[in-house]
């Protein structure tokens, strides 16, 4: 233990507070944190939580960089906090704020709400005809793996909204969907299983479209998953123009259905492994 | 449910210009929406002189008296300057949001590498052949007619 704490090192957390219920703006307050070598920054925040301040507030789930709630300011770029070694991005003065672009609700916990509501206007989930198959699956859709190699880069957002903080359009334009729903959009728009390609393609020919993306790239430099926002906005575009001048593929004239009954596999292929036992007596399934 | 209290954080035009310690595309972005402004107004100006011709000999005589000289010299200079970075710059965004050089989506795999990886090296020969024009432009502008 004492060797632990001989590698500790004093690090000042300047955080940036604002109450709702006094604050008419907000201020910084600075820490003194001990940091030992590996100490991500949320570790710092909960350590002043737990030693010097009880009431700052911000928000956090699973530590572990999969939920995508401790988003924030971390001298002057967007990172996950959870995420972050303190001794990465610092020498002895960290800066810590909410994200901006988002209104602070206290501390530093951004109103993500309007992002999400971006999100929801862009229709991001599968739309078929075919209700009853996708409510009752009966088989899996057929897909190539080119297919899902399209989208499957866009499906790792976690919906953090760093990229919405690093977008300088989004900094002057509220109308803008902003880097975030645009990747789901697009995520949606390629997924052969989708079939309502025509639609989607009329809501982002408007103003809450792409075309106030000029590459400034900083989501894609600051999405802590690799998602890449501003390629798949580019994509987005590529496939916008060229479905309005008719060239390149011709997506989605029908989403793809199940694979006929006679392709199906019948019989387990050579050198795939059994499913285990059930470990629960009664269950449906091993995972039960 | 009473409506909480919430402070406005949007970055606003400081979201242009503070740029600190990021990447160089954002600095690009900035500096063509910056140049396509200057251009556009440049161009205004250029109708309203232009226009006097319209309306006599003399005024326009006068008026191009009037934009003659070293400031509006270099002033046409550095428009060239602003058209000769936004046309390039322009045509490396073309071929952005044509897909052309973001390169097709990829499994992420840590570190990640994302579609400016890809298009850095055609930013950068973008923006020597934009200093090759506006050296040449100089050379034209300053010393070739012997200003």
């Amino acid at each position: 233990m004492s060797n632990e704490n001989e590698k500790l090192q004093n690090f000042i957390f300047r955080v940036r507070r604002f109450d709702p219920g006094k604050d008419s703006e907000p201020y910084y307050e600075d820490f003194v944190v001990p940091c030992g070598p590996g100490m991500v920054v949320l570790d710092g925040l909960w350590y002043i939580k737990e030693h010097l301040d009880p009431t700052l507030s911000w928000r956090s789930s699973c530590r572990m960089g999969v939920c995508g709630s401790c988003g924030m300011l971390l001298n002057g770029k967007p990172h996950l906090a959870c995420h972050t070694q303190v001794r990465d991005i610092s020498k002895d003065i960290l800066l810590v704020a909410p994200l901006p672009n988002f209104n602070i609700v206290r501390d530093l916990v951004p109103d993500l709400a309007p992002m999400l509501e971006k999100h929801r206007k862009l229709n991001t989930r599968i739309i078929r005809e075919d209700i009853e198959e996708v409510l009752e699956p009966t088989d899996q859709y057929w897909q190539d793996p080119e297919d899902l190699t399209a989208y499957l880069q866009f499906a790792y957002c976690i919906k953090c909204g760093c990229c919405m903080a690093a977008c300088p359009t989004l900094a002057t334009d509220d109308v803008y969907s902003g880097p975030m729903p645009l990747t789901q959009g697009y995520r949606y728009l390629i997924d052969t299983r989708d079939g309502a390609f025509r639609e989607r393609a009329k809501l982002l020919s408007s103003e809450i479209g792409p075309w106030r993306c000029h590459y400034a790239g900083e989501c894609s430099a600051v999405c802590p998953k690799g998602v890449d926002p501003a390629r798949a906005i580019q994509l987005m575009k590529r496939e916008l123009v060229w479905d309005l001048v008719k060239l390149g593929k011709r997506r989605h004239q029908k989403p793809v259905g199940l694979l006929p009954k006679e392709n199906r596999a019948t019989e387990r292929r050579e050198g795939i492994a059994e499913a285990p036992e059930f470990t629960i007596e009664g269950a449906t399934s091993p995972a039960e | 449910m009473p409506e909480i209290k919430q402070y406005p954080n949007k970055l606003g035009l400081k979201g242009w210009v503070v740029g600190g310690k990021w990447g160089p595309e954002r600095y690009l972005y900035t500096l063509h929406r910056v140049t396509g402004l200057g251009i556009l107004l440049y161009f205004v100006m250029h109708i309203f002189v232009t226009a006097t011709r319209s309306i006599s000999q003399e005024l326009w005589e006068r008026t191009m008296a009037g934009v003659s000289g070293t400031f509006f010299l270099v002033g046409e200079y550095l428009v060239f300057v602003a058209f000769a970075f936004h046309a390039l710059n322009g045509l490396r965004l073309a071929l952005i949001e044509l897909g052309v050089l973001t390169g097709p989506a990829e499994e992420p795999i840590y570190p990640y590498k994302s579609s400016l990886n890809v298009q850095r090296p055609y930013m950068v020969v973008m923006m020597i052949l934009a200093a090759a024009v506006v050296l040449a432009g100089g050379y034209d502008f300053f010393i070739a007619t012997g200003h």
